[in-house]
């Protein structure tokens, strides 16, 4: 069954998150760019649920939208934007950066046009599967458990790192 | 009407991609800077769930491994940014330079 509205939906959405794409890396101030990348999160979960993603689109929203956004807000708070805001914005070699930026953009087109044996498009080939919370659960604990341990370990590792780097004296 | 097909997330990803690249290459700010690696690896779950819808759930179980790179990424990033500006009292890229010479 074909979902009704499919194209509307993902140029909307698509539209939604270059628009906050864009305002993150061009406002001055870094709390309307913290609040532009949460509507580019917001409508990237909205993506991922049109992938038949929700548990992804899910994970988006509480983990993205819900933790690492306010992490960024309360760094906002605790240093000087007020400073940072009257001083120029871009550095001194922001041509160059631009123009390479634009050439990997470029890059990418080019491959994906001309590169159709690399990316055989299939289509949406599988069908949306009963559970894909309990599939990727299982998926996790199976095929995917040494990496999800280490995965915790990083997590560890990186609590601690935070911890000591934000300490004023050990 | 053409049918919403793999390629479209693809260049959408590429195009939040390049937006990504930019910042980082080009803001001095460093909270928009980690903010612009976020927009990267958005762009890089982006096209992992877009092949998931072919090649079956590794790409969503592995967006998921991306995902808490990027939340330690960004504990441990902003840790460096409030010891940075602890010392200097500034959070632009180019006076991060005591290791220049």
């Amino acid at each position: 069954m074909q979902p009704v509205a499919t194209t509307f939906f993902f140029y909307f959405l698509s539209g939604l998150a270059l628009l906050g794409g864009v305002l993150v890396i061009t406002r001055r101030n870094p709390v309307h760019s913290a609040l532009s990348l949460i509507l580019t999160l917001l409508a990237l979960a909205g993506l991922y649920l049109m992938l038949y993603a929700p548990f992804v689109a899910g994970v988006q929203i509480i983990l993205y939208a819900g933790g690492i956004m306010v992490l960024f807000l309360f760094v906002i708070m605790l240093v000087n934007i007020e400073k940072a805001g009257k001083e120029e914005q871009f550095n001194k070699i922001w041509a160059v950066g631009l123009l390479a930026a634009v050439m990997l953009g470029g890059l990418l087109v080019t491959v994906f046009v001309k590169g159709n044996a690399l990316f055989p498009d299939r289509g949406m080939m599988l069908p949306p599967e009963e559970s894909n919370t309990q599939a990727i659960g299982t998926m996790l604990y199976g095929n995917y458990v040494f990496a999800f341990e280490i995965a915790s370990l990083l997590l560890l590792v990186a609590i601690i790192g935070a911890v000591v780097m934000a300490k004023k004296r050990i | 009407m053409v049918p919403i097909t793999t390629l479209h997330y693809l260049v959408v990803a590429a195009a939040l991609f390049v937006l990504g690249v930019i910042g980082v290459l080009t803001r001095r700010n460093v909270v928009i800077v980690l903010m612009s690696i976020e927009l990267i690896l958005n762009a890089v779950n982006l096209n992992l769930v877009a092949f998931s819808r072919m090649w079956g759930l590794h790409g969503q179980v592995f967006s998921i491994f991306v995902i808490t790179d990027a939340a330690a990424e960004a504990a441990v990033g902003l840790g460096i940014l409030i010891a940075f500006f602890r010392n200097k009292e500034t959070v632009n890229v180019d006076d991060v330079d005591l290791m220049k010479w």
